[in-house]
């Protein structure tokens, strides 16, 4: 595939990681944020390609893994009720809430379906005038662009029987909260390419200059992960701390203006819940009050529904770096993939699900061999 | 969840917010929404999330990236002829 295979060429492999290898003279950590480019680094074994003293640390960057259980549970009350048709991206379905999770209540008879994009959810409002039609927006900034766009257009056509239960999360504000914490040990950021692509790279130029870290854009096939840790040791070596775009084809510093501008409309910047990370001001995106009639937490008034979250589940550490999944006790023994305790053991992007996949689980095992 | 893939647009219908095309992924075709890339044309390659284009790929920029590895490479082979990491 034109794009992709030209990134996965092993003689370019070779030559990234010897030169990241000569560059290296101490010990880094560095964070990839985005989970999708943490399943890239485990599928690919390019953390074992890297010199011993380059630490990579599994970031935040999972959607479905950062969504508090709260939410979960209003989902679960609002896909219970027979006159709801709920859909969802497909990672969300197994994701436990307090008692029970989306695909048990489909099990029971709820309409649950996956989708594939936030259209698929506005067509079936439109074919379903007598059901109504609630979409699980879950999302970093990536995805936002999408559920904007399916919530305008639902407005401009006058659809009565459509909302969204939001439950979007931006990346800057995550990352000043985890590298403001007295400990971080984390020096080095590979920023996610498909966030940047949407918003550009400028909000992350004053977490560089304040934390005087490299922050390195960073794309998710093997040679744009490799040539990330590369910029990002290079700075460290010499000292420097800036954000770099090392993901060029793809992102741009303004970002997609048109995207943007649909953001802007339909959203506004709200306080969010993170599992694992708690309450961080100015986190994430809520509907703007134009487009209230829109709000499933309003529509089905669900905001009462609360939950704790539990406390046998780690992943609140994994998703700050601090815990490597296999250092879980729990891991591989009580949590597994087909009966996880919480969404990093569940979610496509989950740190937990690709150490279970890549370096225990069936198709470790097939790899191999 | 931020998977986004890139293929290439093969048609275009619609204008504005409505824009939408077909987009060929190595011979898989879906519908995408094209309505954040205006500039893109028929041929363009796109980056596609949860079925909207979020980028146009820029050739120039990639041609760029693949050169410095190319050269990377060619310095590999020079060091390492046998090849093996």
């Amino acid at each position: 595939m034109r794009h992709v295979d030209e990134y996965r060429d092993p003689a370019a492999v070779r030559a990234v990681v010897r030169r990241i290898h000569e560059t290296v003279t101490r010990p880094w950590t560095l964070m990839e944020v985005c989970g999708g480019q943490t399943h890239s680094i485990l599928k690919f074994g390019l953390d074992e390609l890297l010199p011993s003293q380059v630490r990579l640390v599994h970031g935040p960057g999972c959607p479905v893994c950062v969504t508090p259980l709260e939410l979960i549970d209003r989902a679960i009350a609002i896909a219970s009720r027979p006159d709801v048709i709920f859909c969802s991206f497909g990672d969300m379905l197994r994701v436990p809430g307090s008692r029970d999770d989306l695909l048990r209540v489909k099990a029971r008879g709820g309409e649950v379906r996956i989708v594939y994009s936030p259209l698929d959810a506005l067509r079936l409002a439109r074919q379903s005038p007598d059901r109504r039609v609630v979409f699980f927006a879950v999302g970093f900034e990536t995805t936002a662009p999408a559920n904007a766009m399916a919530v305008h257009r639902a407005a401009k056509e006058g659809l009565t029987n459509f909302s969204v239960l939001v439950a979007h999360v931006l990346v800057p504000p995550a990352l000043e909260a985890l590298l403001s914490c007295e400990d971080a040990q984390i020096q080095g950021l590979l920023a996610p390419g498909h966030v940047c692509a949407v918003t550009g790279y400028a909000d992350y130029e004053p977490v560089a200059e304040k934390h005087s870290i490299p922050v390195v854009v960073t794309g998710f096939e093997p040679l744009d992960l490799l040539r990330g840790v590369l910029a990002a040791v290079t700075q460290l070596e010499r000292g420097e701390a800036r954000v770099e775009n090392q993901y060029p084809r793809a992102v741009v510093r303004e970002g997609n203006q048109a995207a943007l501008a649909m953001i802007a409309d339909v959203f506004v910047v709200s306080d969010r819940s993170w599992r694992g990370l708690g309450q961080i001001p100015k986190s994430g995106y809520a509907l703007a009050p134009a487009y209230a009639a829109f709000d499933a937490e309003k529509v089905f008034d669900v905001s009462s529904v609360s939950a704790k979250e539990p406390e046998e589940c780690r992943a609140g550490l994994v998703l700050q770096g601090r815990l490597r999944p296999t250092d879980c006790p729990e891991f591989g023994v009580r949590c597994t993939p087909e009966h996880p305790l919480g969404a990093t053991m569940v979610s496509t992007e989950g740190a937990c699900a690709a150490y279970f996949h890549y370096r225990t689980g069936p198709r470790a095992t097939a790899a191999a061999s | 969840m931020c998977l986004a893939v890139p293929g290439k647009v093969v048609d275009i219908e619609g204008e504005g917010l409505l824009r939408m095309g077909r987009v060929d992924f190595s011979g898989v075709q879906r519908q995408a929404c094209l309505a954040y890339v205006p500039e893109v044309e028929v041929g363009d390659f796109v980056l596609v999330h949860v079925g909207f284009a979020i980028s146009r790929i820029d050739e120039e920029a990639a041609r760029e990236t693949l050169a410095a590895l190319a050269e990377l490479g060619a310095l590999e082979q020079e060091l390492d002829p046998g090849g093996g990491a």
